[in-house]
């Protein structure tokens, strides 16, 4: 006989909370949560079986569509393992590194801004999503001048960068830069002091440094739960251990703790930015590799050689020797990390992509169960997944 | 570059077990026979400190044997040290027991592997497809499932 205590609803996968096309099935004792059981895969477009089909300067396009929120964190994660697996990481040409820190580090901004509207609107805070926007907005612009797309950037390369940055936008970032933290502090205005938002965040969407290790959580998720681990500072890549910053860490374990995390880094996160604008000199941004890196056009259209290594580049692609290499980055979200599996050939043999909000979204029944229904919104918000990223 | 403490570890514990240690880029990688690889993880997270399971997948040797490997991808917060532990499967044996009760991480891994590759996890708690609707016939990411969709021909190239 059916029990008819419990109630079993459906949340998504069209649902304005969950975003994108999560869905959660929900087992309820009243309002108490009993069991979640996340389904997931709606978005799944098979972009490592695609991979396998591609030659490596064509995967890095399919790695803007996995979190979307944060295009240039996958695409600098691929392109320094591609960079590990050819054994070229120190080929890369001073300022490359830089702007790649720079526009890692935006984007960690734009990713954070994302979050916090879109946790705050769930939870019923109107007024902060339009102010984030309005600053997400200044970004998106950035990106539009840095590499013509809003969301898809593709803007990074194997070897360093398609393109320098444009006249001029050195200074429109440092004057954003300089304007962030006064906006950080109005998003706290908004909410740190309110009893509302307190009450919606404080012991909501517990989670313990064991449990959150065990099931493996990572980013700001895990530090959190007072774990110290930023892959930033542990593993750093990209000339990360050249930048002065605070791996922020809270001992809450639940989503108040979390927020505060976050709006922490944003503000480390403006310090970064500020440093990579000191240190950005003049200088090459792509590597001098002509059989790996594709030539500029204008050596391609005036030089023979440019065009014979772009012929091949374009036609063939080049070969990694045989082996295996794994390099993680830390994403926004967490740890994302690439795979690769090179058997000689010019496309990779194996991509596995380590995608954080799958994994982080794996804590969700643990985070849930024995809480009311309406924390499911408040801790789907808090992990900051991205279906684009779980379902691949 | 020296030997990789984990390597003269698992030679000592499990000797008869470790089937090939390769260096590549600084990264170490360790395969290790199937039977014993709870042991195997479980010593590596007790003693060694791998306290975190970053990624578990599989990748198909098409035409080799044994055709499949499951990889563990290591790391320890404390040491901030990595590791990879790869483990052969064969193709008509095609199943390994379950890591999900030393990592928690494994639980949703394992079910993409098997939903992916169809590699079985003994005793996993869950075994259901994750990615793929639960009536998906085939795996596909297995070398021989065409990248167009299943029972399509193999792609030839644009005509135009």
């Amino acid at each position: 006989m059916a029990n008819t205590d419990i109630m079993t609803i459906n949340m998504g996968p069209q649902h304005p909370s969950t975003h994108g096309v999560l869905q959660v099935i929900l087992e309820l004792d009243g309002e108490v949560v009993k069991k979640a059981t996340p389904h997931i895969g709606f978005l799944h477009r098979g972009i490592e079986k695609l991979s396998e089909h591609r030659t490596y300067h064509q995967v890095l396009p399919l790695t803007d569509r996995l979190d979307y929120l944060a295009p240039m964190h996958n695409n600098l994660g691929y392109v320094l393992a591609v960079e590990k697996l050819l054994g070229i990481t120190d080929a890369i040409p001073e300022r490359a590194q830089v702007v790649r820190v720079l526009m890692a580090e935006l984007t960690r901004l734009k990713s954070h801004l994302v979050w916090l509207a879109c946790h705050a609107l769930d939870i019923g805070a109107m007024t902060v999503f339009i102010y984030c926007f309005r600053e997400r907005e200044e970004i998106m612009n950035i990106y539009e001048k840095v590499s013509g797309a809003r969301m898809t950037s593709n803007y990074f390369r194997v070897g360093g960068l398609s393109a320098d940055l444009p006249d001029g936008l050195e200074q429109e970032i440092k004057s954003f830069i300089e304007d962030m933290p006064g906006h950080i502090d109005t998003y706290e205005g908004l909410l740190t002091g309110n009893k509302i938002w307190q009450k919606r965040v404080m012991d909501v969407g517990y989670i313990s440094a064991e449990d959150a290790i065990d099931l493996g959580v990572t980013g700001p998720s895990l530090r959190g739960s007072g774990v110290d681990w930023d892959l930033r500072r542990d593993q750093p890549y990209s000339g990360y251990e050249n930048y002065d910053f605070k791996v922020c860490v809270d001992n809450g374990c639940d989503t108040w703790a979390r927020y505060k995390v976050r709006l922490e880094e944003m503000r480390e996160s403006c310090k970064i930015v500020q440093q990579a604008l000191a240190k950005l000199k003049p200088g090459p941004v792509l590597a001098d590799l002509p059989k790996i890196v594709l030539p500029p056009k204008k050596d391609v259209v005036n030089t023979i050689e440019g065009l014979i290594h772009h012929f091949k580049i374009v036609s063939e692609g080049f070969k990694p020797e045989k082996g295996e290499i794994y390099q993680g980055v830390e994403n926004p979200k967490g740890e994302v990390g690439f795979y690769l599996v090179s058997d000689g050939s010019a496309r990779p043999y194996r991509m596995k992509i380590r995608p954080a909000s799958f994994i982080n979204l794996q804590a969700l029944s643990k985070m849930v169960e024995g809480s009311l229904i309406a924390d499911v919104v408040a801790v789907i918000g808090t992990l900051d997944i991205v279906l684009g990223e779980i379902d691949r | 570059m020296s030997e990789h403490p984990a390597v003269a570890k698992l030679k000592g514990q499990f000797s008869d077990n470790v089937l090939d240690v390769t260096e590549f880029r600084g990264e170490t990688t360790i395969t290790v026979k199937k039977e014993q690889i709870v042991e195997i993880c479980t010593c590596l997270k007790q003693e060694l400190g791998y306290n975190f399971l970053t990624d578990l997948c599989g990748v198909d040797y098409l035409g080799q044997s044994p055709r499949f490997m499951v990889v563990y991808q290591l790391y320890s917060i404390g040491k901030h040290d990595r590791l990879r532990i790869k483990a052969p499967v064969e193709e008509g044996d095609a199943r390994i027991d379950t890591v999900s009760g030393v990592w928690g991480t494994a639980n949703w891994l394992e079910r993409e592997c098997w939903d992916l590759f169809g590699i079985s996890f003994n005793k996993h708690p869950d075994l259901r497809r994750i990615l793929l609707p639960a009536d998906w016939e085939g795996h596909p990411l297995r070398k021989d499932y065409p990248v167009q969709g299943p029972d399509r021909e193999p792609y030839q190239g644009r005509l135009s």
